[in-house]
């Protein structure tokens, strides 16, 4: 379960103080489908980092399955994202040197895990998502589309329990944009909890839940009809 | 994260960034390079003289006319004194019980010439303990004979190569060769045997000592080379010989009595500080590759800027993100010292080939010091930018900023 209790962020551009997040209190269940929705610079992505634990509020508290990770020194936050929270990105962010495989196999790399249950692991995820084939190709030679598959896979390889999407379609053309939502959704029914950012009104109904900012602050989070 | 995951990672970004990587391999591969090539040449200076001066033995005098002033630095090449040191205090010094035997020397230039070929050479006076007190061998005839040294005889033993030049491959010995307006018989030709004490001994001309005087219209001696009883009675023999001098000499001390020992270490002190004072500027060029590496990785940092927040993001801590950066710049130095390494190494056979009597030879304080100091300048040198990089803001890295 994941709580945000009056969490606040503000920026400071050139003079003026803007805020980020301001106030926001919400709570999301585990394999929750949200989608937050709002206009440039309402405040979505920042509402994403801080969820991530790539930025710390200014104040208030987030738990996560119960613990204040707020309070996390840097290293022990680290270790949350590496092991509850999976990132996709508008711009996938793949490591252009490093094939298919070595960019899912990244984060459990990162963690320490042993080559053959590292390999099982990357192969499995890469064959769930249709692109074994593609494990040895670099992110040069595949499409739009085998991309962000590719991003999906490597963040859903640590098996998070939170998964964060931010634009994922932006990049892609529909019929691509359609099959990369199809299988984040498949990823939410089998129990992770999905957080969606978009500004594409069809994509955002999809989900149970649309949170709408402005400002910074959640103007509507209701049941999405 | 996993050591051999750090490594392979480090590696995977090498060559990710081939041209960055080459120009910082050869940056630290030069620096290497330098430090092992001129260390090297003092190195081999160093050892070269102690060969040249171990080669005449251990127990060897050398007596200079004239005395050396106490002011420190190497011995003098020519005595200063108002009284020459003549055949006369050379028999003298010869009866001392100290001394096994001695060679007087007196040395000029003068034109050789056998029938149509001539050649300007050293001329050395001397008798014929000069063959054992220089450690000298015979290609073919005798040396010098042994006979009384003020008499002067008209035999001379060629060089190698001034037999070679004069004789074209023909037989020399009871030929004449003329030198100045004298004429000699060659007896004998020495072995090839090269440089020795600065001095080419292929292309001389060895005549007895009176002869040379003679040649030469002097009454003194250049040099006289004392071999002495064994090592133990050489301060004795030493003392002995300026004895014999002084009571000639009216009580005067005018000669310089040189010990081998004497001269080497002071070689040796000298080349070895020629050899730590290059080591030193090739060090130079080490910091400036550390300085480039410190650069190059700044760049890189800024072209990685996403890269490293994307690790951020997949859970890398400030502090593996150090250690990743620092393994790639650690490896950059080790791959470049090696690369520099064989450079050195390989630069030195080249150079062997050419002077083959000259030990090109680095002293393995200055390969450990060169790995260390490479070593050493990537790490520091690369501490920066990777600090850099573990600071940066995962979202602001991630936004490519």
């Amino acid at each position: 379960m994941i709580k945000l209790v009056h969490i606040s962020r503000t920026f400071t551009v050139g003079d003026e103080l803007v805020h980020g997040l301001d106030d926001i209190s919400l709570q999301l269940n585990d394999g929750d489908y949200v989608s937050i929705m709002g206009p440039s610079g309402s405040g979505k992505s920042t509402l994403l980092n801080a969820l991530g634990l790539l930025d710390q509020p200014d104040s208030g508290k987030y738990y996560l399955n119960g613990d204040d990770v707020t309070q996390l020194s840097e290293l022990e936050q680290a270790r949350v994202r590496r092991e509850k929270v999976g990132f996709v990105f508008q711009t996938f962010h793949l490591i252009p040197r490093l094939t298919a495989a070595e960019n899912v196999a990244l984060p459990l790399t990162l963690a320490g895990v042993d080559h053959e249950e590292r390999d099982q692991r990357v192969h499995d995820v890469l064959a769930s998502l249709s692109m074994t084939d593609r494990s040895h190709h670099r992110p040069d030679q595949l499409s739009g589309g085998q991309r962000q598959r590719v991003a999906i896979a490597r963040a859903v390889v640590t098996n998070p329990v939170l998964l964060l999407a931010d634009e994922p379609t932006g990049n892609l053309d529909h019929a691509s944009g359609i099959e990369v939502i199809n299988i984040l959704e498949g990823l939410n029914q089998r129990g992770i909890t999905l957080l969606l950012v978009t500004h594409d009104t069809e994509l955002g109904k999809r989900a149970d839940r649309i949170i709408r900012m402005v400002d910074g602050k959640v103007i509507d989070a209701k049941e999405s009809a | 994260m996993r050591l051999n995951d750090i490594v392979q990672f480090a590696l995977h970004a090498m060559q990710g960034y081939r041209t960055r990587t080459v120009l910082m391999l050869l940056a630290m591969a030069i620096g290497v390079a330098s430090v092992v090539l001129l260390t090297s040449l003092g190195e081999g200076a160093r050892i070269y003289v102690s060969q040249q001066f171990s080669s005449l033995g251990t127990n060897l005098l050398i007596i200079l006319p004239g005395r050396s002033e106490t002011t420190g630095g190497a011995p003098p090449m020519m005595g200063e004194t108002p009284r020459d040191l003549t055949l006369q205090d050379v028999i003298a010094m010869q009866k001392s019980r100290y001394v096994r035997q001695l060679a007087p020397i007196v040395v000029g230039a003068a034109p050789v010439s056998h029938r149509q070929l001539e050649r300007e050479v050293m001329i050395l006076g001397s008798t014929a303990s000069m063959l054992d007190v220089r450690q000298l061998n015979m290609s073919r005839g005798q040396f010098l004979p042994e006979s009384d040294m003020t008499r002067a005889a008209s035999v001379c033993v060629l060089g190698y190569t001034l037999y070679k030049e004069l004789f074209r491959g023909q037989s020399a010995l009871g030929e004449w060769v003329r030198v100045s307006d004298y004429r000699c018989r060659v007896i004998g030709v020495l072995e090839e045997k090269g440089m020795s004490l600065g001095m080419d001994m292929g292309d001389v001309l060895v005549i007895p000592v009176a002869s040379a005087q003679s040649l030469f219209n002097t009454e003194s001696v250049f040099r006289v080379l004392i071999e002495a009883r064994s090592v133990e009675v050489m301060e004795r023999a030493q003392r002995d010989i300026t004895n014999i001098i002084r009571t000639r000499h009216d009580g005067e001390d005018d000669i310089t009595v040189l010990s081998q020992d004497a001269l080497l270490s002071t070689f040796d002190r000298i080349l070895s500080a020629l050899t730590y004072s290059l080591g030193g500027i090739a060090t130079i060029s080490l910091l400036v590759a550390g300085i480039m590496i410190m650069n190059v990785m700044l760049v890189a940092v800024a072209q990685r800027t996403v890269e490293i927040g994307l690790l951020k993001a997949l859970g890398a801590p400030r502090k593996l993100i150090l250690l990743l950066f620092l393994t790639e710049s650690a490896f950059l130095s080790m791959l470049g010292a090696l690369l520099g390494l064989i450079i050195g190494f390989s630069g030195n056979w080249v150079l062997q080939q050419y002077f083959p009597d000259f030990p090109f030879q680095a002293p393995s304080w200055a390969l450990w010091a060169a790995v260390t100091v490479a070593l050493g300048c990537g790490l520091l040198f690369g501490l920066l930018p990777a600090r850099h990089a573990a600071d940066l803001d995962p979202v602001q890295s991630l936004s490519g900023r």
